[in-house]
């Protein structure tokens, strides 16, 4: 390749203020895009959400709001659950539905406390599906230590929802020790990842049955309050910030930082734990494990001279080996800010940028 | 993975990029086709363009399905998809490539019944489960994807699925190649040759490449591996003076191609006179349609499909880009109002396409190193 010229360095810049840019919502209709959790997601809150209610505690875009009440400080976030099929390989809708809101509140450096239930049924839903995944909600709370205190059923006609949607929202208390922020990664810092990647995504994808492949993978659905615990009790103020690496796995969720923090990130694919049925599918189906669903896992980035304590303590965290594959991935960098680059395992760099759409297998 | 991970081997990557570095002669600049789109993905997904010299370019070719289909045809699908009681189905790269007034993707949030396929045999799947409904699948793809389209209609017609048919847009690869070739503003040293496409019409075919038009091809795999290996082959061959087929994907591409699958096409589908590329215009005898033993599976006939010629927007140079006259970042719309969430070309529109893959992945360029 020749030196960048100077009209392409102009389109390079281009596609840099773009990406930098707040993005716009301009469809005219509402796509399964707009829910895959990439670019489309980030246009419609970016651009319609986040604008219509211009508060302050919204431009951090985190997975949590923040409020202090006096010298108190806490974490407000809420979910909504409508996967396919309601149980999978490893869990259920229930599970989701404690998880993904512990999950959010733990991120955001607070202390899971207390959860609202918000049923919506549809009309004919067999009461054994019902009573099983109420009791997985039951089970789900008790082990992440939340309880639920208030909730609401609705039910609707037939054929206007699908089964049984759940939302849950989640109070939890700022951890003290906690001052996380996305704009806290500085060049030098190390990223570290909670456990392997994709298989949350994968297993949903398995257990509709489209595309008759037979793999045991299971949904890595679990609180990761004990992750955070112990990683502030390793790093404390060390630790810059974290994210769940939900839809559009960890490659977006990376973005988002980057972005955020203005830094390079580099990651080493070798380093990226990936469970070899995760990565069979994932090759067969034309995508990137880096852009599966997780709904277990954890992106931290740590200040360099805390990494390996950092990792030792997540390695050990909760005591049941739940986050025994955690590992550092990658590391912060000061230039090309708002980029994140991928070292393959084949030894090339190339850009890993978030997913565009739904993650589409490739044709030819 | 077993018989994938040792194509992937960062090691014997190295050990090639570096006779790669010794097989250029300084000074020399290399500008070489990869034909096929996956090989595209193959050298972005694994940065293989990061570990070679400065002076061998790899440009993008037309071998991307989704990528060569022109407006007009996704205009005709989209009316179908819009047609009463029908369930529309396609691979997933389709839905979202731009027709003249929008995505079969903006189809489907309209209230069409469009739903993404991993296989036309799941659109046959599909039309046995509804027998209420008519299912169309809107089939693309080279000889690659062909034969499983021609074996889904041959299962239709032999079960007697009445509520089954097809709008073919399978396009052949030599009738492309060779307009390429006649472009007087191509400068190209080499190809390395879509190996897909080769395990079903086999090596062959492109030996009029070096014969008539005087350059190498190496039909290639599209591990790591076999994309750097082609490279080099193809850079021995110009060292030493060769012009020739060479067959780097030995293990899986019969010189003579797959008979049974040439046959099985040949039953199922006639050529078209012409066929619309997107960007490379109207090309001859490069399109395939059913023949008239499957006439009645066609879509277009069962339909009557509007049939409009859109032209490409003007300000679009996806032809050029095909044809690699021009970079993607050479192109007047490319990262401003042509971008991966908004294209305008279908280069945009796919992973595999050109432009989606530079805007994607090529903006690091290596002179940016992290700091």
């Amino acid at each position: 390749m020749d030196a960048v010229s100077d009209r392409e360095q102009r389109v390079l810049d281009i596609i840099e203020t773009a990406r930098s840019k707040r993005a716009k919502f301009r469809d005219e209709r509402i796509t399964m895009a707009h829910g895959a959790g990439g670019k489309a997601t980030q246009a419609l809150i970016e651009g319609l959400l986040v604008p219509a209610f211009a508060s302050p505690a919204l431009d951090g875009l985190a997975d949590a709001g923040i409020v202090r009440v006096g010298e108190l400080g806490l974490a407000l976030t809420t979910d909504s659950f409508v996967v396919r099929p309601l149980r999978f390989p490893g869990g259920s809708i229930g599970d989701l539905a404690v998880n993904g809101t512990v999950n959010d509140l733990s991120v955001a450096g607070a202390r899971p406390l207390v959860l609202s239930l918000s049923l919506i049924l549809e009309e004919g839903l067999p009461a054994e599906t019902l009573r099983a995944e109420v009791a997985a909600i039951a089970a789900a709370a008790r082990a992440a230590g939340v309880e639920v205190i208030t909730g609401d059923t609705k039910v609707v006609e037939r054929g206007h929802a699908d089964e049984l949607y759940i939302c849950t929202t989640g109070i939890g208390v700022l951890d003290e020790r906690a001052s996380l922020s996305p704009a806290a990664p500085r060049p030098g810092d190390r990223i570290l990842l909670s456990g392997r990647v994709g298989d949350h995504g994968t297993a949903i994808m398995l257990a509709r049955g489209e595309f008759e492949l037979d793999a045991e993978v299971a949904s890595d659905t679990r609180s990761l309050w004990p992750a955070v615990d112990a990683l502030l009790d390793a790093a404390g103020p060390s630790l810059r910030c974290l994210r769940d690496a939900t839809r559009g796995g960890v490659a977006s969720v990376l973005n988002e930082l980057a972005r955020a923090a203005d830094v390079a990130m580099l990651v080493r694919e070798a380093d990226v734990p990936v469970d070899p049925a995760v990565a069979g599918a994932a090759e067969i189906l034309g995508i990137d494990p880096l852009h599966i669903a997780n709904e277990g896992t954890l992106v931290a980035v740590v200040a360099p001279e805390a990494a390996d304590a950092a990792l030792a303590a997540l390695r050990a965290a909760g005591g049941r080996g739940d986050f025994a594959q955690a590992a550092e991935i990658g590391t912060c960098h000061g230039a090309p800010g708002g980029m994140v680059l991928l070292e393959t395992a084949f030894g090339g760099k190339r850009v890993m940028d978030m997913l565009v759409g739904d993650p589409l297998p490739r044709i030819c | 993975m077993k018989f994938v991970d040792e194509f992937r081997d960062a090691e014997l990557g190295r050990a090639v990029a570096a006779e790669i570095l010794a097989a250029v002669e300084p000074g020399r600049h290399y500008k070489l086709m990869e034909v096929c789109g996956g090989h595209t993905h193959s050298i972005y997904k694994y940065g293989i363009d990061d570990l070679l010299p400065a002076n061998v370019e790899l440009v993008h070719g037309p071998g991307c399905p989704v990528c060569v289909i022109p407006m007009g045809r996704v205009d005709d699908g989209i009316a179908l998809a819009h047609e009463p009681g029908v369930i529309f189905t396609c691979f997933g790269d389709m839905l979202r490539v731009p027709g003249s007034a929008g995505t079969l993707l903006d189809a489907k949030a309209a209230g069409a019944d469009v739903r993404m396929v991993y296989s036309p045999l799941d659109a046959l799947r599909i039309a046995k489960a509804n027998p209420g409904r008519q299912v169309v699948f809107f089939a693309i793809g080279f000889e690659t994807t062909a034969p499983s389209t021609a074996l889904t209609l041959k299962r239709a017609k032999a079960e007697g699925v009445t509520n089954f048919s097809c709008m073919c847009n399978h396009v052949t690869i030599v009738p492309p190649l060779r307009a390429l070739l006649d472009s007087p503003d191509l400068r190209l040293d080499g190809f390395v040759g879509p190996g897909h496409v080769s395990t079903v019409v086999g090596a062959r075919p492109f030996e009029f490449i070096p014969a008539e038009y005087g350059k190498p091809i190496v039909v290639a795999g599209f591990e790591p591996l076999d994309v750097l290996q082609a490279v080099h082959m193809l850079l021995r061959q110009l060292s030493e003076g060769r012009c020739e087929v060479e067959n780097q994907y030995s293990r899986v591409v019969p010189y003579e191609g797959n008979l049974r699958a040439l046959e099985v096409m040949a039953e199922v589908f006639a050529l078209r006179p012409h066929f619309e590329w997107r960007g490379l215009g109207f090309i001859s005898q490069s399109g395939l349609r059913l023949s008239d033993a499957y006439a009645d599976f066609d879509a277009e006939l069962r339909y009557g499909v509007p049939g409009v010629r859109v032209a490409d927007p003007k300000a679009c140079q996806c032809g050029e880009v095909l044809k690699g006259v021009i970079k993607p970042w050479e192109c007047k719309v490319f990262g401003t109002a042509c971008r991966p969430e908004r294209p305008i070309g279908t280069c945009m529109v796919s992973s595999e396409g050109a432009c989606a893959a530079y805007y994607n992945y090529g903006r690091f360029a290596r002179e940016r190193e992290l700091v």
